[in-house]
């Protein structure tokens, strides 16, 4: 019996311990594979973000040479200032001035996808609710109190917050429903959330579909190399008894 | 062999014993020919740590040791530097499988009694290599010089502090600062550098003793006390066979799955899902940041789930650390507990059998505890399993002499 009661302890035990905290993470399906998608997120990622946030550890001209960008567009679409192509993707704001002026350190964006992961970023990027409370007038369901505006406001519109009674009867933000559409539809939106996490995942580690496609011919290689592993073995073996 | 090449073999050996060595290393080191699965992981034991020295001194050549460019210089190597991701991820899967093949290889030493006499000392130096093993890639992990670096060195170092007495120093004089720093960075690098040339030194002493008394094999039976002659020689045991070419080719096929798996996390998933590479590793170290969890790699979590299943005593943590501890060193003592009269699991009865399985299980379960945040229940869990842990050795004296062993056979079965 305390066998039968040890082992349902462990059986259920994942689910009593406790869960990760915050509201559930939208996926974000993006495709690494679509150069396109990349290309806009890249994009966008440079008019909207870069501003503040860097991409320190990722440099234009691997950027370009990844997803197929050629040096003019290069030149005339993501090269801003006296940036030039060989450059690290940093910017121009001083780490003390943004201090001063968000209030936190603003963080560089190379590996977020990968200490945080592509559904938050995606996720994070489509709450933001407004709040009268907030120095820039917006919060954000994911990440209480953020520092940052809704930069992408203008495009998305406006969203209030979906409140919902926790276990103590406090309310908390849940959700989030449009209230009143910016530029783009909310299909539109979605797209182009989509598309900077696509970007922001590619930056978090430039090599990946590099890795996955080298990774193929060198199991490939492996499981021949066992075949002959494997009759070498059976021959030398033959005379063992 | 032409007669040329003879010539010059033997102006060597003249001056250095490479024929001798060759023979009574590998070609007529006669090793039981009954050898399975279990006796894959010491030749990839061997294989992994090579890995991890070669693509180490390659990361080394492009990794600064400085708390302000660490980070950024990984991240260097994964992008800018030629194959530096390979590099890389073949030296952090490493670091992971290394650990995974050592357990593996531990535990056969569990399953065969290998252990037992006369190969006491060979344990011994297998387990100091597991300690030098683990001083390794604690002091690599650090390296990185992100968030779980960071914060799991500071834990783990906090627990000199909890010494009696001299702790607070003693904790100070392992990091050169009063928290983990610059200066802990560049002493972690030394030593993460220096260990592993260490540990090839105890690997050689590991096969010096093993080749003395000979290997062990499933059935637990000294082949060296059978009877004597087999086709290669009339004084070899008759139930071994050269090691080379028999166990070369034999492990080469070993080698080239374990590559396969290797390559399939490496290629695939070189994090695995936050297990190899924590997530949180990609944040850059912050002194002023404690992540909300931290917990050290996989390989040291079945030991921080003991850690924190003691409470404090007398106000101090220290009982906790001396269980962790005591949990690594029991095994040294490991050949005086087991009083059985057979060494392999095969002709030992269902008490031994059922012990050495609660004890694998506590051995998982503990490391999946120690990977979870606490709470009262994972306590509750970490409590009841590390005693079941410390009772697979504590209570070892009393069972294995209670248990009902079968005969074992004269000859090797096969």
């Amino acid at each position: 019996m305390r066998k039968l009661i040890i082992a349902s302890l462990l059986l259920f035990a994942p689910a009593m311990l406790p869960a990760a905290e915050g509201p559930p993470l939208q996926k974000a399906h993006i495709d690494l594979h679509d150069q396109a998608s990349l290309q806009r997120g890249a994009k966008y990622f440079v008019n909207y973000c870069m501003g503040c946030h860097s991409l320190q550890y990722m440099r234009y001209n691997r950027l370009a040479a990844d997803l197929g960008i050629d040096e003019i567009s290069l030149r005339e679409n993501l090269l801003f200032g006296d940036a030039k192509p060989g450059d690290l993707m940093e910017n121009a704001m001083r780490p003390e001035d943004k201090l001063k002026w968000f209030g936190v350190v603003v963080p560089d964006l190379t590996l977020v996808t990968r200490w945080r992961s592509p559904d938050w970023v995606y996720t994070y990027l489509k709450s933001f609710y407004l709040d009268p409370t907030r120095p820039f007038g917006v919060n954000n369901v994911l990440f209480p109190l953020v520092g940052m505006p809704h930069a992408l406001g203008d495009l998305q519109g406006q969203q209030e917050p979906e409140f919902v009674k926790d276990a103590a009867g406090k309310p908390m933000v849940e959700g989030v429903k449009l209230i009143k559409q910016g530029l783009l539809s909310p299909k539109e939106y979605d797209a182009m959330v989509r598309d900077i996490t696509a970007f922001l995942t590619y930056a978090g580690e430039p090599i990946q579909l590099e890795r996955q496609r080298l990774g193929f011919y060198v199991l490939l290689f492996l499981a021949f190399l066992f075949v002959i592993a494997y009759y070498m073995k059976k021959e030398f073996w033959k005379d063992v008894h | 062999m032409s007669a040329e090449k003879t010539e010059n073999l033997s102006w060597i050996d003249k001056r250095f014993p490479l024929t001798e060595t060759w023979r009574a290393h590998l070609s007529e080191y006669y090793a039981p020919k009954n050898l399975n699965f279990w006796s894959f992981f010491g030749s990839l034991a061997i294989l992994t740590l090579v890995i991890q020295i070669v693509t180490g001194i390659w990361l080394a050549m492009n990794y600064k040791p400085d708390a302000t460019l660490a980070f950024a210089s990984v991240e260097y190597i994964m992008r800018d530097v030629d194959w530096g991701w390979l590099i890389r991820y073949m030296h952090s899967t490493g670091a992971s499988m290394f650990f995974i093949v050592i357990y593996l290889h531990m535990f056969r030493a569990l399953l065969w009694g290998s252990y037992r006499k006369p190969r006491e000392l060979l344990w011994i130096i297998g387990v100091i290599i597991y300690l030098a093993m683990m001083a390794t890639a604690f002091f690599g992990y650090l390296l990185p010089w992100g968030q779980m670096s960071y914060w799991g060195a500071q834990v783990i170092v906090n627990l000199f502090a909890a010494v009696p007495v001299i702790g607070d120093d003693l904790s100070v004089w392992v990091r050169g600062d009063y928290v983990i720093s610059d200066v802990t960075l560049n002493r972690f690098f030394a030593f993460h550098f220096l260990i592993p040339f260490v540990l090839a030194g105890l690997v050689f002493l590991h096969i010096v003793a093993l080749h003395h008394v000979g290997s062990n094999n499933p059935d637990g039976i000294e082949i060296k006390d059978g009877p004597k002659g087999n086709r290669w020689s009339d004084k070899a045991p008759a139930d071994g066979i050269p090691f080379h070419p028999y166990y070369t080719v034999k492990d080469f096929m070993g080698v080239v799955v374990f590559l396969a798996l290797f390559s399939l996390v490496m290629f695939y998933a070189p994090t695995m899902g936050g297990i190899f590479l924590e997530a949180p590793n990609f944040q850059p170290a912050n002194p002023m940041l404690t992540p909300p969890h931290i917990a050290p790699v996989w390989y040291f979590t079945p030991y921080y789930a003991m850690l924190r299943a003691v409470p404090p005593m007398w106000g101090s943590q220290f009982p906790g650390v001396v269980v962790m501890f005591g949990a690594i060193l029991i095994f040294f003592v490991l050949p005086w507990l087991d009083r059985s009269p057979v060494k392999s699991i095969r002709y030992k009865g269902p008490i031994f059998k059922v012990a050495l399985a609660i004890f694998a299980v506590s051995f998982v379960v503990l490391a999946w505890l120690g990977m979870q945040p606490a709470s009262a229940l994972s306590t509750l869990l970490a409590q009841i399993f590390t005693v079941l842990y410390f009772a697979f050795f504590l209570l070892m004296p009393i069972y294995s002499s209670l248990d009902k062993t079968k005969p074992v056979p004269e000859r090797v079965t096969s």
